[in-house]
């Protein structure tokens, strides 16, 4: 789209861009005053005259958005002074302008889709998307922004602090509102907007400045980000349906943490994962007081879940022993059969084809709730006047054995033993002539990441009430990989960000369930093509995938040796 | 110091080496030549316990260390710069010295060791904190040497340490490699380069097809007709 535009039009018509880029954000933001839809049926009713509905306040805002960042850079060059060159102002706009269009297109489409027909949307929509398509066109004549540099503006403590905060809150915000949403146009309409603003506020800059003062404050950006995830219940008001969604995420997220030990740092790629999951969920429902429960020792929950993990590490052991010396693609199918050997052991073991430990396909179902030092995990509390029901107290439980897990990751990551790990990753021989004991080292990684699963199965089997073979199956082996690789291997952030989406869209987007795998076959093959570092990007990944950014470095080092070899006639060696 | 005894290794039902001995003393600078495929490669990764020989034997100080395992081979002090460099080209310069370091449990002595790394190639120092990939090939070079010096080797093994370098920075790699066995490092030399190996070697011993066909002394085999033809470029 870019190269369309000849940049002696840019110049030319950059003041005609500009003015016509404000005047669609204002259409726009007007747009929200006027009815969307015939009926108050379609989203979150978006039918009257002159009252907004929340999704239209958020569509304004965005709006709001593409308007400051055109409007601001009006006052001119002298009075931005540094923030001229330091954010990004087009860029920004040029995202902005898109992204409210998508979300624009979303809402429209919605509305025909929810009322049966195009005739349902009404002026206010339309106006919306055609005052944002008329913003992508003016944008387009914006000259290019220079790469924002917002990280080297320096800022006093406070500011980083606060910055970190609000942006919890916001997450805290957004996560309860999208689990609001019940309907799917609510939902994608709102993830649209959570997209877009996400979008705008890195292409500016923003991001880049975040992550170097969320670095300058760790311990407050993590206490931060655990106390938001805390009171995350506190939202829901009692809703159980959200609350067990969200607890499952967290049993996801625990898991693919374990995988991510294998996969991203170590680079061994497991294809059987969910097994450690379910030996963790069957050793802890086989222990556990159900009626079903077929053997008679019922330990407290603490060496329940000790005794899933170290089963699940056993498992690991076995499984890893022999076959992590042999190379990468070998280790796939051996895994991949492992999965399937596992789940068809767990239907056998069920009293005709061998000894009875499972009850074969039907599992053990009524697990009693967890009853831990005297607090029964099924009862209701209210706190602070808000009902905090049986998913909430799970919620929590998976919250600090998340907590942990992710202290175990980081501080393995950062250990001599992570950096083996790595090494092995990067190039195996050349970590073996360094010293590093590298069968030792992979067999410790299998059977810690299986561990971890373990730990997540155990709590799995009472959240779930029942345990059964068939929760089992390659599918989720391959979704467990699919968050670790569409987050970002190797990353904590980025493994919770893909569990995350990976567990709740299916979840919000029911009606689409039949195309369910088809969309994320699309999803990933999108990722490989343009972000194959996964969201987050490991910052030793990124390297990995983006060799241009090697070639790059190569030029501006070169150009550096030039440089420098023109101020400085008599250079000493080759030290730049 | 280093003894190997009639050592032959395969690749699957090729010979690469085909029983060959030598002996590398302490102190001394000992170089390997020899064109492609005459086995030097394959004979510095079966010392260092990446490759299982199929007969013979190597001695290491009195102990026999064919066939103990890659990891326990660095304990015993005998380290390895590989063809090719291999890097870990994603890891920065310090890291990429901590792996060097990994069998090592002494913090405070590896730090001290990097630092004297940092000193030798003051390079490295200024762009510690940079990917490995992003240096040129003398400075990564020089990384790999550095690397493996963080095990405190009284064996350093070079493969081909001027490989696709020019020639100042071979010169300048050449005389690092003198300064380290002025320090009391043994230095086996795996080259090409005969002109530049031989210069610094007290001995070398000249490969061919998996076999040595003569060794003398670095100074000799300079003069010395035959290598003078094959690998110098005289007529």
């Amino acid at each position: 789209m870019n190269a369309i535009i000849p940049s002696e039009h840019k110049i030319r018509f950059r003041f005609v861009g500009r003015g016509t880029g404000i005047t669609a954000a204002v259409l726009m933001i007007a747009s929200i005053m006027l009815p969307w839809a015939y009926t108050g049926a379609a989203l979150d009713d978006v039918s009257y005259w002159a009252s907004p509905s929340p999704l239209q306040i958020y569509f304004a805002i965005l709006a709001g958005l593409l308007l400051v960042l055109l409007a601001v850079p009006l006052v001119g060059k002298e009075r931005l002074g540094k923030y001229a060159k330091l954010v990004a102002w087009n860029s920004a706009a040029k995202v902005a302008a898109v992204t409210s269009t998508v979300m624009a297109a979303v809402a429209l489409i919605s509305i025909a889709l929810e009322l049966g027909g195009l005739i349902n949307v009404m002026i206010g929509a339309w106006l919306a998307l055609g005052g944002a398509v008329l913003s992508i066109i003016a944008t387009r004549y914006l000259p290019d922004s220079p790469e924002p540099r917002l990280e080297d503006v320096a800022s006093p403590r406070w500011l980083q602090i606060l910055a970190v905060a609000v942006i919890m809150a916001a997450g805290l915000f957004a996560a309860a509102t999208a689990l609001g949403y019940d309907d799917a146009g609510s939902f994608l309409t709102f993830a649209a907007f959570l997209a877009g603003v996400i979008l705008v506020l890195k292409s500016f800059g923003f991001f880049d400045w975040l992550s170097i003062a969320g670095a300058a404050n760790n311990r407050v950006l993590v206490l931060s980000a655990f106390a938001v995830a805390f009171a995350f219940p506190f939202t829901q008001n009692g809703s159980d349906a959200n609350m067990s969604i969200a607890s499952q995420v967290l049993i996801f997220a625990a898991t693919a943490l374990g995988l991510n030990i294998v996969v991203g740092l170590v680079g061994l790629l497991d294809l059987g994962y969910i097994a450690f999951l379910g030996a963790g969920a069957f050793t802890a429902a086989i222990l556990s007081e159900s009626a079903y429960s077929t053997v008679n020792w019922h330990p407290p929950f603490i060496v329940t879940v000790l005794i899933s993990g170290t089963v699940a590490a056993t498992l690991g052991l076995i499984i890893g022993a022999p076959t992590l010396r042999v190379s990468g693609d070998y280790l796939a199918i051996v895994t991949l059969a492992f999965g399937e050997i596992f789940r068809i052991t767990m239907i056998n073991l069920d009293g005709n084809d061998g000894p009875n430990l499972t009850h074969g396909s039907n599992g053990i179902p009524a697990i009693p709730d967890l009853n831990f030092l005297g607090f029964d995990f099924g009862v209701s509390h209210v706190i602070l006047g808000v009902d905090i029901g049986r998913f909430a107290n799970y919620y929590w439980l998976m919250l600090i054995l998340l907590a942990i897990i992710i202290v175990v990751f980081t501080n393995l990551n950062h250990s001599r033993i992570g950096r083996g790990w790595v090494a092995i990753r990067e190039d195996e021989l050349a970590a073996e002539a360094m010293g590093v004991n590298t069968f030792l080292l992979k067999l410790l990684a299998f059977a810690g990441g299986a561990f971890l699963a373990g730990l997540a199965g155990a709590v799995k089997a009472h959240h779930d009430v029942s345990v059964t073979p068939d929760q089992y199956i390659f599918l989720e082996s391959a979704f467990l990989l699919s968050a670790v690789v569409l987050g970002g291997m190797g990353t904590v952030l980025g493994v919770l960000i893909g569990a995350t989406i990976l567990k709740l869209l299916p979840e919000k987007l029911r009606f689409f369930s039949d195309y369910r795998l088809l969309a994320f076959g699309l999803l990933m093959v999108i990722m490989m093509r343009f972000r194959p570092e996964g969201i987050i990007a490991d910052r030793r990944r990124a390297l990995e995938f983006h060799d241009k950014n090697e070639e790059l470095a190569e030029e501006v080092e070169e150009e550096l040796i030039t440089h420098h070899a023109h101020l400085n006639p008599d250079p000493k060696g080759f030290e730049l | 110091m280093l003894e190997v005894k009639n050592l032959e290794v395969a690749y699957g039902r090729v010979n690469a080496v085909k029983g060959i001995s030598f002996t590398v003393d302490k102190g001394q600078i000992v170089s390997l030549l020899g064109a492609n495929g005459a086995g030097k490669s394959t004979t510095l990764r079966t010392i260092s316990g990446l490759l299982k020989p199929i007969a013979g034997e190597i001695w290491f100080e009195g102990e026999r260390i064919d066939g103990i395992g890659a990891h326990k081979i660095v304990e015993r002090g005998i380290a390895q710069s590989p063809e090719g460099r291999r890097l870990f080209r994603n890891m920065s310069v310090e890291d990429n010295l901590k792996l060097g370091a990994f069998s090592r449990k002494d913090l405070s002595g590896v730090k001290s060791d990097m630092e004297r790394v940092y000193d030798l190639f003051p390079v490295l120092s200024e762009r510690r904190t940079e990917a490995a990939g992003l240096f040129s090939g003398g400075e990564q070079q020089m990384l790999a040497i550095g690397r493996a010096m963080m095990s405190r080797p009284k064996l350093l093994m070079l493969d081909e340490p001027s490989m696709g370098l020019s020639p100042i920075m071979t010169q300048t790699i050449m005389d690092t490699i003198r300064g380290l066995q002025s320090e009391g490092v043994t230095i086996l030399l795996v080259e090409q380069n005969a002109q530049a190996a031989l210069s610094l070697a007290h001995k070398g011993y000249v490969l061919e097809v998996g076999q040595i066909m003569f060794s003398d002394t670095g100074a000799a085999l300079l003069g010395d007709d035959r290598v003078r033809r094959a690998y110098l470029g005289a007529d």
